[in-house]
């Protein structure tokens, strides 16, 4: 696969995020596994949608935060792990944006095509494992997003709501420049 | 003017919980498929399995909603078994209707379940009296969904003359073509649209970045479009692609442009020439779109029904490539 060049559009890139963690990624990969654990055993079903794609590797880039996420969604062999940008592992599909748009889209508050035509969302790789993954967790029952705040309990759940409002702002900010 | 008559709601579903937030935002009847050739939607990782349709429709009805099953694709001449057995499923789960494009599928239904509604698809391109007149003598048909060519005026005309319900697209792509005839993606892909049910199957689609940010869009074997760094994009498909030809100067967008229906400042017009249901389209989106445009439309109806001006939330965002048309409705000029 060609190394995927950061589009002008999705700048931003490490430090420019004021919420980015300044955890080594030793220390965030057993939260990121928790996570992950927790999301599968709730949503089994979702699984389904993936169909052979389940064993793909996913990277998913937050292009204003320090480390990328990269995701096996394989009940059998779940995998979430950090990983730095210097030397991004093999992966069958990219997905760019930025870390509020990609966080309301675990929301379920934005609709991913809107963001690909507005070029805030950029994909590489396997389209049709990107479409899976996609359908996959617009089916959940309850936003990843949410899911994910309560595992961390009150805290967990004021952090997901100032991120809401941030994510509001810019959305607002970016309406009026349009 | 006669009194009006209040507009079915009928919204899009592709997966269980965009189904429920269509209903929690308000549809009257949510239309939605299963996940094989009988629908015209038929994407990877989308659409419901039967155990998932039959949940599904216990809660649209728990919500007073009705489910419209899609079952808009065209058999291969000698195999219509599977759209009979989805016939027969559908029958059984307690679907509202089942909306179907072909011929021998509609015959079934109305040799098998009389009490099944038939609504006719927009794939069936039907929209002269002559033609309408002949599935719903022919079929029982109820409904037609009108293929998006018409103007209101024409559509007002038309609802006066046929003897069954109207439905029209208001939202949603707008990739009109030559509905249920297009051939482009089997030229391409070697599957069919409309007996396959995949207009540019996901597995043919590729997106390549340059460094300068613009980004190609790959159908098969071909470049179909070139978004520049700023530019907003389309969906992947032939009619929106946009080409070299010798008649014009840099690309052209030959068939169709990245553009969305918005026929929200139309409907009173729409309700004025008696149109029974309005469909938003966009199965193949996410819930948190279904929720959004739901709930704008749900409120504007109301609104006129109300007699009050209707508010129109800003939609723009959600459409294809940020750009938005009343298309036919308003001219037949509309490119």
């Amino acid at each position: 696969m060609t190394p995927d060049p950061q589009s002008s559009r999705l700048s931003g890139g490490p430090g420019g995020f004021p919420f980015a963690p300044p955890l080594p990624l030793f220390l965030l990969n057993p939260i990121l596994r928790r996570i992950v654990h927790r999301i599968a055993v709730q949503n089994p079903d979702m699984f389904d949608r993936l169909g052979p794609h389940r064993h793909a590797y996913f990277l998913i880039d937050p292009v204003d935060i320090p480390f990328m996420l990269y995701l096996r969604p394989d009940p059998e062999a779940l995998d979430f792990r950090a990983v730095g940008r210097r030397n991004p592992p093999p992966h069958a599909a990219r997905i760019s944006g930025k870390f509020l748009d990609l966080l309301t889209l675990m929301d379920t508050e934005q609709d991913g095509d809107a963001l690909f035509f507005s070029r805030d969302l950029i994909v590489t790789g396997d389209t049709e494992a990107v479409v899976c993954l996609r359908n996959a967790l617009d089916d959940v029952d309850d936003p990843i997003a949410e899911s994910v705040a309560d595992m961390f309990g009150p805290p967990g759940r004021a952090a997901l709501n100032a991120l809401r409002r941030a994510a509001e702002n810019a959305q607002k900010r970016k309406g009026a420049k349009t | 003017m006669n009194a009006m008559v209040k507009p079915e709601l009928i919204c899009p579903a592709g997966t269980p919980a965009a189904l429920r937030s269509a209903v929690d935002a308000g549809a009257d009847a949510v239309y939605c498929g299963y996940q094989n050739a009988t629908n015209a939607r038929n994407f990877v990782g989308l659409n419901f399995t039967p155990e998932e349709m039959e949940k599904s429709i216990r809660y649209a009805h728990d919500g007073g909603t009705k489910v419209l099953i899609t079952l808009n694709t065209f058999p291969p001449a000698g195999k219509v078994e599977l759209w009979k057995e989805m016939v027969d499923l559908s029958a059984r789960l307690g679907a509202d209707a089942c909306i179907v494009a072909d011929i021998a599928v509609a015959a079934y239904i109305r040799d098998n379940y009389p009490d099944l509604r038939i609504h006719l698809s927009v794939q069936a391109a039907a929209s002269s009296p002559e033609a309408i007149e002949y599935y719903v003598r022919e079929f029982g048909v109820k409904r037609v969904v009108l293929p998006r060519i018409m103007t209101i005026s024409e559509i007002k005309g038309l609802v006066q003359e046929i003897p069954c319900e109207v439905e029209t697209f208001i939202f949603g792509n707008h990739g009109l073509m030559v509905e249920g005839r297009c051939s482009l993606t089997n030229y391409v892909t070697g599957q069919s649209t409309n007996m396959d049910g995949a207009c540019s199957p996901a597995a043919c689609v590729k997106y390549e970045r340059a460094a300068d940010g613009s980004m190609s869009t790959i159908l098969g074997d071909y470049m179909i479009d070139r978004f520049g760094p700023e530019e907003t994009a389309g969906y992947p498909t032939i009619c929106k692609g946009r080409y070299k030809c010798d008649a014009r100067d840099g690309g052209y967008y030959a068939f169709e442009e990245p553009i969305s229906l918005n026929a929200s400042t139309m409907l009173p017009d729409l309700i004025s020439a008696g149109v029974h249901a309005f469909k938003i389209e966009g199965r193949q989106r996410s819930r948190a779109y279904v929720k959004k445009v739901v709930a704008a439309f749900r409120e504007a109806v109301d609104s006129i029904m109300a007699g009050q001006e209707p508010k129109l939330a800003d939609l723009v965002a959600l459409t294809e490539g940020q750009k938005q048309t009343e298309g036919a409705l308003k001219t037949k000029k509309w490119r």
